[in-house]
């Protein structure tokens, strides 16, 4: 297939860099040299404001619309929606090397959760592109376990409790990666073109009112499925297109709250600000969308006088969370379920927003290609740097990214 | 009984060029130069402070070092023993200024920057915005809320916001001559930055620049007001000197003139002395009753901050300082200035200020107080470089005094503690302190720190960053290529060929 | 080229032909048989259903391209004569260093469109988005111009050494401005043209406004005229609504380094 720009890569690199990792067998276990995780990327999502469900084979069609982003080393889907049948329960999706991974887990599970069921998650190996060992897939319906003594220890709410052991089983469980957390969600991702780590989940069996992906063009990691996007915790997800320079000073920051960041990227650190800013510290997305990629003072100093006070106020107080460097976001979370995108102030990294024409739909993408693959009938715009756009299940497009930074804050 | 030195430096006089004008020999405050025989001839006594080399019209003077006098010797150098034979002399205790000339202490030079290649776009400062804004003071960590909306009315913290990452450090009047102090000031003013008063109270001529300085309350208490109080944009409790830590102050009688006299509130021609600690503090809990009678005098309108010196225990020091309610906390490290301390703490007694900010950042990140105290830290920025550095591994504002005072004339000659210097800074005689022209004075140092900031806007922008908040502590910027790694351990710094992460 | 129509030196390619993934048609498919029709003579080429495919028409000398659908990155990269036309909206970095040639857009272009563009003529009817036209130069004959019709975000013009750039602001808001801020940065040689509202905090370093002068008309109107013609829409030639962005200096920055023996 070497006529195909598309496919070209290949042979060069695809394939063949596996086969180069193949004998060091990093699946789920984190490689031993990993130090930071970088690279450039795809992303894509979708959401029905209506409360239909969008198939998976949408989400695929996006991503691989734009299959010259990535490189085969890593790519992956969250549906949001996904379970009506457990909307109260955690649903956490892991990632085992093998069974004494799952058994480990499993026991260090009944010290702090119910688990009120579990389930393998359905995955196939036909027809893909990706060298084996493959992880196997899990995922358990669960409630902390509040008459335990770990509940009780621990004396926190429940999601930071949630969070509090998915942190631990990360870090000390060899082999085991807890993927995603959140209620009502779900994360399917791995080491490989998007289009094979779509096949090897079945996406298409499955459907949710928002959708996000993410393929990825990584200038390093070998075979590491826990490393690709989205990265989640809680119903919180994100795939993340570019790279930030101030990650020493976020990672630190988030570290400083008890977030451990195990996998080495700075898209794990802007998951766990989200998680910070928004849910532990109340901020409205605004300003948590702000605080990231705040206006220049220059800028601010033209601000009305609220505005000003405010976003002085944040940028100095949640210096740490300025997300400097390139990137463009899409971030997911659930109840009610929401999309939100941003990229930086300096619009570095691209990002097209999609609508349909009757509403009921909402696209974002990396490219304008990957909507107009799904939905030609879309008007689409670039949102403002350093501006959210966010979509919310029933209500609809709540910001284009084009208003001013607080309307409706203050 | 005394044993003579040899000389260290001689100037040499160019007898063709000499015009014989005997400015040099009026200029040198050190009395080296004499005229006889029609010519210029050499007293002995050169400090090799430049004076003359400089102000020569016909640029006739060169001020050469003597080639070692003494037979080479690895271990007992020349300045081993030429230390031995002046005790002996006198029995005293070696006084000398400036920062320690001993440079085996320099980590700075050890650390290498990060540039953008690729995967991440480098800045342009000079078409795109990088921004340098800087604050100074207690941050709260997260916005109070009200009515499930961010609370812009809340009380804040008072925090000082500066246009560079950079002060200038504590010089007191005292230390130095009142028109470098004006200079200074002045500097921080149209630099919309702060600089420190030095232990030595304000001069009420300096009272227009109250918003540009930050008073200092050290264990003399000079000039320590209830007028001084209300006139400051911060204060800063000094609890030591990265030259002298553990030592006082001592301005001797000859330099208390009239002026100094009226600024510190003490009689004409005694003795000035800052006693060693703080006599009201001797341990954690009496720092921060310090701490709270200065935010109540000053009635919780400016932060209140406390500069201690790098020693060894520094991070956990930091730690109690921060619990103790500072605002901001000052480490100033073991290579920095002095108007006149022991040689023997100068050059023995510390820590180097790459460590002591890369210990102290991560202290006070262990134990979640990092976002809410301003880390400065001085002794030993020399350049825009070490102040990039010092930021990469830590810093939220560097200190710097000596460079201060480099770009108003002087030639760091280490001669402070003697009062005659010849550049009018490091003295209080009239006809020296006006040597040195106020307004001259300021625009030098603003042009220095204005060259200083514009450096490190290219090097932020080429590391792609836009604004200096993402360097605070990103210490994956920078790479370690010195000889000893486990310096590059403790300060967290990876070594150079070793990736991101 | 068994499926290519042949007539009146006609191409179409038809790029929704999917392969056996169910996947579009990869860029370098396209491209070859582009190249392959243009080699042999062909003048016309129209491609249909184009779905992100990148580098659409890179170095084409003489031929017109017609493009249906949504081009990907790189669109007329190095353009070298041809006339690229494209019904829909383009997306980044088109007309990256083009040197002759002209890329009509029915639609937006979004990121960087126009970069280091050396000669020929891009016209966006409506919107495009950050740092566009970019480093944007001339030399002796051959100079660029970029017309858009609408708005365009931050960095117009940034780098800006020469050429034309000429924003008409169409569907802007009244009172709001339809270019945004650091335009011109570093602008040290050509023009921006911009009808409406443009503030002074608006200028990149380097950058000033100036007043239309007489010579400047004869350029504004054979570029209003050519979107005219591109596009069919009529653009009314108020003279004082139009703004005229030029360097201070073609040296912008000198002064800033110290070149003293260190």
């Amino acid at each position: 297939m070497d006529h195909r720009g598309r496919y070209d890569r290949v042979d060069d690199m695809g394939i063949r860099s596996h086969m180069a990792f193949d004998e060091r067998r990093y699946v789920v276990e984190i490689p031993h040299s990993m130090k930071y995780q970088m690279g450039s990327c795809g992303i894509a999502g979708a959401i029905n404001v209506n409360g239909e469900k969008i198939p998976g084979s949408m989400i695929e069609t996006m991503i691989t619309t734009m299959a010259e982003r990535e490189n085969g080393l890593g790519a992956g889907f969250v549906c949001y929606g996904l379970f009506p049948d457990h909307t109260d329960e955690y649903c956490l999706q892991f990632l085992f090397d093998d069974d004494d991974a799952r058994r480990e887990v499993e026991e260090f599970m009944k010290d702090w959760v119910e688990v009120e069921w579990d389930e393998k998650v359905y995955t196939s190996t036909n027809f893909i592109r990706i060298a084996p060992p493959f992880p196997l897939v899990r995922r358990y319906f669960a409630l902390p376990k509040r008459k335990s003594v770990q509940f009780w220890m621990q004396g926190l709410d429940d999601d930071d409790y949630i969070v509090r052991m998915v942190m631990l089983i990360n870090a000390k469980i060899k082999g085991a990666f807890c993927v995603s957390s959140g209620k009502n969600m779900a994360v399917f991702k791995g080491s490989g073109y998007a289009r094979d780590i779509a096949k090897f989940y079945d996406i298409f069996r499955y459907s949710g009112e928002m959708w996000l992906s993410h393929s990825r063009f990584p200038t390093n990691s070998p075979g590491w499925w826990a490393g690709a996007h989205p990265i989640s915790i809680l119903d919180w997800s994100v795939c993340h297109n570019g790279e930030i320079t101030s990650y020493g000073v976020n990672k630190k920051y988030v570290e400083m709250f008890g977030y451990n960041c195990a996998l080495l990227t700075d898209s794990e650190t802007i998951t766990y600000l989200w998680d910070l800013l928004v849910r532990r510290h109340g901020l409205p997305v605004e300003a948590a969308a702000f605080s990231m990629a705040p206006q220049y003072y220059s800028e601010i100093e033209r601000m009305g006088s609220q505005e000003r006070e405010l976003a002085t106020r944040l940028r100095m107080t949640y210096k740490e969370a300025f997300l400097n460097g390139p990137f463009s976001i899409l971030v997911g979370r659930g109840d009610p379920i929401t999309m939100i995108a941003l990229a930086d102030r300096k619009k570095l990294r691209p990002m097209v927003v999609g609508r349909a024409d009757d509403d009921s739909e909402f696209y974002v993408a990396s490219e304008e290609c990957a909507i107009k693959a799904v939905n030609k009938d879309t008007s689409t715009w670039t949102p403002k740097a350093g501006n959210p756009v966010v979509i919310k299940a029933g209500e609809g497009l709540v910001r284009t990214g084009l208003e001013p930074p607080f309307q409706g804050v203050v | 009984m005394d044993v003579n030195l040899p000389e260290k430096y001689r100037p040499i006089i160019d007898a063709e060029r000499c015009i014989k004008c005997r400015k040099c020999i009026r200029e040198c405050s050190f009395g080296a130069l004499r005229f006889e025989d029609d010519r210029v001839k050499y007293n002995g006594g050169c400090v090799s402070c430049l004076r003359c080399v400089t102000i020569c019209p016909t640029q006739a003077i060169a001020v050469r070092e003597v080639d070692p006098q003494f037979t080479p010797h690895p271990v007992f150098d020349e300045k081993v023993r030429r230390s031995i034979i002046a005790q002996a002399n006198s029995g005293g205790v070696l006084l000398t200024s400036c920062g320690t000339d001993k440079e085996y202490m320099d980590i700075f030079s050890h650390l290498l920057l990060d540039a953008a290649q690729v995967t991440n776009p480098s800045i342009d400062p000079l078409r795109e915005p990088v921004e340098t804004r800087t604050y100074l003071g207690r941050r709260t960590g997260r916005l109070p809320m009200r009515d499930g909306k961010i609370d812009i009315e809340a009380d804040m913290p008072p925090i000082i916001s500066m246009d560079m990452p950079l002060m200038i450090g504590h010089i007191s009047l005292g230390s130095v001559s009142y028109n470098t102090q004006k200079a200074l000031f002045s500097a921080a003013k149209d630099l919309n930055i702060i600089a420190g008063s030095g232990e030595g109270g304000l001069h009420k001529d300096f009272y227009g620049f109250s918003d540009w300085v930050c008073s200092e309350v050290a264990s003399g208490r000079f000039g320590v007001t209830a007028d001084y109080l209300k006139r400051v944009s911060s204060v800063e409790i000094k609890i030591g000197q990265g030259a002298k830590p553990g030592h006082g102050g001592h301005l001797p009688g000859e330099k208390v003139s009239e002026l100094i006299s009226e600024a510190r509130m003490i009689p004409k021609g005694t003795d000035a002395l800052s006693p060693y600690p703080h006599h009201d503090i001797y341990s954690i809990e009496d720092l921060q009753q310090l701490i709270s009678v200065l935010k109540e005098s000053t009635e919780y309108k400016v932060p209140v901050g406390v500069k201690i010196a790098a020693v060894h225990n520094v991070g956990a020091i930091a730690s109690g300082v921060v619990r103790a309610g500072a605002d901001f906390i000052t480490v100033d490290g073991l290579r920095g200035g002095t108007g006149s301390a022991p040689r023997i703490i100068r050059d023995h007694a510390g820590m180097p200020i790459e460590i002591a900010i890369a210990t102290v950042d991560q202290r006070l990140q262990e134990e979640g107080l990092r976002n809410k105290v301003t880390l400065c830290a001085g002794g030993g920025i020399r350049s825009s470089a070490d102040m990039i550095k010092a930021i990469a591994l830590g810093a939220d504002v560097v200190m710097v005094y000596t460079a201060a005072l480099v770009a108003m004339g002087c030639k760091v000659c280490q001669q402070c503690h003697q009062g005659i210097c010849a550049w009018g800074i490091a003295t209080q005689r009239d006809e020296l302190t006006k040597r040195l022209d106020p307004d001259i004075a300021t625009q030098r140092v603003t042009n220095l720190f204005r060259a200083w900031n514009e450096e490190l806007r290219e090097v932020i922008g080429a590391m792609g960053i836009d604004s200096v908040e993402s360097l605070v502590g990103n210490r994956d910027r920078l790479r370690y290529i010195g000889p000893n790694h486990r310096i590059a351990e403790i300060i967290g710094v990876k070594h150079s060929g070793e990736g991101w992460g | 080229m068994s499926e290519d129509e042949l007539m009146d030196q006609c191409v179409v390619i038809d790029a929704d032909r999917r392969d056996e993934l169910g996947h579009p048609m990869g860029y370098r498919e396209l491209n070859e048989r582009i190249r392959e029709a243009v080699s042999k003579g062909c003048k016309n080429v129209v491609l249909n259903n184009v779905l992100g495919q990148r580098y659409i028409g890179s170095t084409i000398g003489v031929a017109r391209i017609e493009i249906h659908g949504t081009p990907g990155n790189d669109l007329g990269a190095f353009l070298n004569g041809a006339t690229i036309e494209v019904f829909g909206n383009a997306q980044d970095v088109t007309g990256n260093t083009m040197n002759a040639g002209r890329i009509i857009v029915h639609g937006n272009a979004w990121d960087i469109t126009g970069l280091a563009a050396r000669g020929g003529t891009i016209l966006i009817r409506d919107d495009a988005g950050y740092r566009v036209g970019i480093n944007m130069k001339e030399y002796e004959d051959t100079k660029p111009s970029l017309i858009i019709g609408g708005s365009v975000r931050d960095y117009l013009g940034e780098y800006m050494a020469g050429g034309s750039i000429l924003v008409l602001g169409t569907g802007v808001t009244e009172g709001q401005s339809p270019i945004g801020l650091y335009i011109g940065a570093g602008i040290h040689g050509g023009r921006l043209f911009i009808r409406g509202k443009v503030e002074s905090y608006q200028l990149g370093a380097g950058a000033t406004i100036t007043d239309i002068a007489e010579d400047d008309i004869e350029e504004l109107e054979s570029m209003i005229s050519e979107y005219e013609l591109a596009f069919g829409k009529k653009i009314e030639r108020d003279w004082s609504k139009f703004v005229k962005i030029a360097p201070q200096d073609s040296r912008p920055f000198k002064g800033y380094y110290d070149k003293t023996l260190i």
